[in-house]
């Protein structure tokens, strides 16, 4: 039969045949559980008993729950603190990598190897650092030219910023190197029209490079403003002992979506708290894009 | 007198730059010792992590970054408990199979959205790519009931499954195939090669810098993953090395050299990876990261 067919039929074959697998598993690994995620934020289910229509209540309760707020906030000071602090690091370190020559590899390499670790195993090295004297690095440094101590991980103000600080440091190498790429891409003429006409250091900076530069800072600026608002495994990791404390004041939304789902095992609760986080991130991307592509 | 006139612009030119050249190789100097410094800052963490795993209990909490006798025993120690090792053969295990899935697949998808025509195929491809839209934290708790129902809790076919096709791969690779020419397709074609042939022997050798890229990128994303095999495993011989790491929880407890061991174990291999592969790891993030 297969060879009946016209050469275009027989690619018709082939390209389902390749995609049989594929198809399925998007299907069933993808689509199916988003549609079932949304279902069961709209019932109540504890694992155990039966599921039972809720209609909107959970959402309901969502927004009437004080501690939901709480993690609301503090998901959005981990995007408006991170995302900026990280894209002007990046950014300063790439603009001046980038017209450097000596050495450059291993800079390049100093900057991009937190990258390569992973945030369970740094989680423990920055929890150390931030510990009380007689343990903690940073505190033992202070105590050694008489500073008096700093609480990182206790205090209520302190513990959130102590928690971002290891995922920008972790993210900044990727960044750098993806404004390095933007950076050569702008061509070379550009500049030395400009030097020509005399024009400062500072200007060329304004005029030339970040305008250029645009496409590149869309994108980070998308893509780690996504990774703020989805921040988990630094928290988590940061404060074992009472998870996305003290008091809540670290709490990001994933950390109350998994303590919903697999502590509390309120099913339904928590799919409607994955149901917000989804749209938030759409809502957050999308504006961005906006924002960012107009100007 | 041509001698002459050729040496003239060349001597008068120098002198012109020579002051502002040497204030601007002060200013590069500058540049680069700040620079030098941040990226010591930068490496900082992992320095210390390194340094304290090769302490003797009674030194890990001196500030100093060179152990005044550096020891192998906490490494001895760590690995003889056994625990780690099992970790790390798991995360190995789940990171190669899952490297291995999304090579294959990622780029089977990727080329046949790229070089076929066939009715379904616009559909197909956006509504993968639309599932990047998606968070993963939302389908967790879905997947957490579909293993349960399925008896996949607790297995390495439960830590991977979600994990064995990315869209953001598949992206990648339909974008990479684009650059290879129709012709040598249409030729293989001609040969009498049939299409299963022609993606793996054509088409494949030519795409290999771009699964590099997807292999380093998926390989790092499994062997640091942490929230799905975290809700995924339930004994502690199942875990990952993150999860494992992740559950001695309490520092009030904690042995801090031992770790600082166990964090450099599950570090070195990527660090050491890199290190090794430097020059092209760099090219894949900026290939994933650009055209991705």
């Amino acid at each position: 039969m297969y060879r009946n067919l016209s050469i275009k039929q027989k690619q018709i074959v082939w390209a389902w045949a390749f995609l049989a697998i594929p198809v399925l598993f998007y299907g069933v690994i993808r689509f199916y559980p988003t549609g079932n995620a949304i279902l069961i934020s709209f019932q109540n289910w504890n694992l155990l008993g039966s599921r039972t229509w809720a209609g909107a209540e959970n959402y309901i309760k969502l927004f009437r729950d004080p501690v939901f707020w709480k993690v609301f906030q503090n998901t959005f000071v981990y995007l408006l603190l991170g995302t900026p602090i990280s894209l002007l690091i990046s950014f300063v370190v790439a603009y001046h990598l980038d017209q450097l020559r000596f050495m450059h590899g291993f800079l390049r390499m100093l900057y991009f190897l937190p990258f390569m670790t992973s945030a369970v195993a740094m989680a423990w090295v920055w929890r150390w650092f931030y510990q009380p004297v007689p343990i903690g690095l940073f505190n033992n440094f202070l105590a050694s030219v008489g500073i008096p101590q700093i609480e990182f991980l206790r205090s209520t103000t302190n513990a959130l910023p102590s928690v971002l600080a290891p995922a920008v440091w972790a993210g900044l190498g990727f960044q750098i190197i993806i404004f390095m790429a933007g950076l050569r891409s702008i061509p070379r003429s550009y500049y030395e029209a400009a030097r020509i006409d005399g024009v400062s250091t500072w200007t060329i900076l304004w005029e030339i490079t970040l305008p250029l530069l645009k496409p590149t800072i869309v994108f980070i600026v998308v893509f780690s403003s996504i990774g703020f608002l989805r921040i988990f495994d630094h928290v988590f990791n940061m404060t074992t002992n009472d998870p996305g404390g003290p008091l809540n004041s670290t709490e990001p939304l994933v950390l109350m979506i998994y303590d919903t789902a697999f502590n509390g095992f309120d099913m339904g609760y928590a799919a409607a708290q994955t149901v917000v986080l989804f749209v938030v991130l759409l809502i957050v991307s999308l504006l961005q894009l906006r924002i960012l592509r107009d100007r | 007198m041509a001698y002459a006139q050729d040496i003239r612009p060349t001597t008068s030119a120098a002198l012109a730059t020579q002051a502002p050249k040497k204030s601007a190789n002060m200013g590069q100097i500058i540049r680069w010792l700040v620079l030098f410094a941040g990226g010591i800052v930068m490496v900082m963490p992992i320095a210390y992590m390194l340094s304290t795993s090769l302490k003797w209990p009674h030194e890990v909490y001196n500030v100093n970054l060179i152990p005044a006798e550096p020891t192998l025993e906490n490494y001895a120690y760590v690995l003889e408990d056994g625990r780690f090792f099992g970790w790390f053969i798991n995360s190995l295990i789940i990171a190669t199979a899952t490297t291995v899935s999304n090579i294959l697949f990622d780029s089977l998808v990727g080329y046949t959205l790229c070089k076929f025509r066939f009715p379904g195929r616009y559909i197909i491809f956006i509504a993968i790519l639309s599932t990047l839209m998606i968070p993963t934290e939302m389908l967790v708790i879905p997947w957490y009931l579909m293993s349960q129902q399925f008896g996949w809790l607790d297995s390495y076919w439960g830590i991977m499954f979600p994990g064995m096709m990315t869209a953001f791969g598949t992206f990648l690779m339909k974008q990479f195939f684009e650059t290879v020419p129709d012709d040598f397709i249409e030729a293989a074609r001609i040969d009498g090669l049939n299409e299963l042939q022609i993606w793996w022997t054509v088409a494949m050798p030519l795409v290999k810098p771009a699964l590099a890229a997807l292999a380093i990128f998926v390989f790092l994303g499994n062997w640091t993953a942490f929230i799905w095999p975290l809700i995924v495993t339930n004994s502690v011989e199942m875990y990952t090395l993150p999860v494992g790491l992740s559950s001695f929880g309490d520092e009030a407890d904690v042995a801090w050299e031992l770790i600082m061991t166990g964090a450099a174990i599950s570090t070195l291999p990527t660090l050491v990876v890199f290190l090794i592969f430097q020059r092209f790891i760099i090219r894949g993030v900026v290939m994933a990261g650009l055209k991705g």
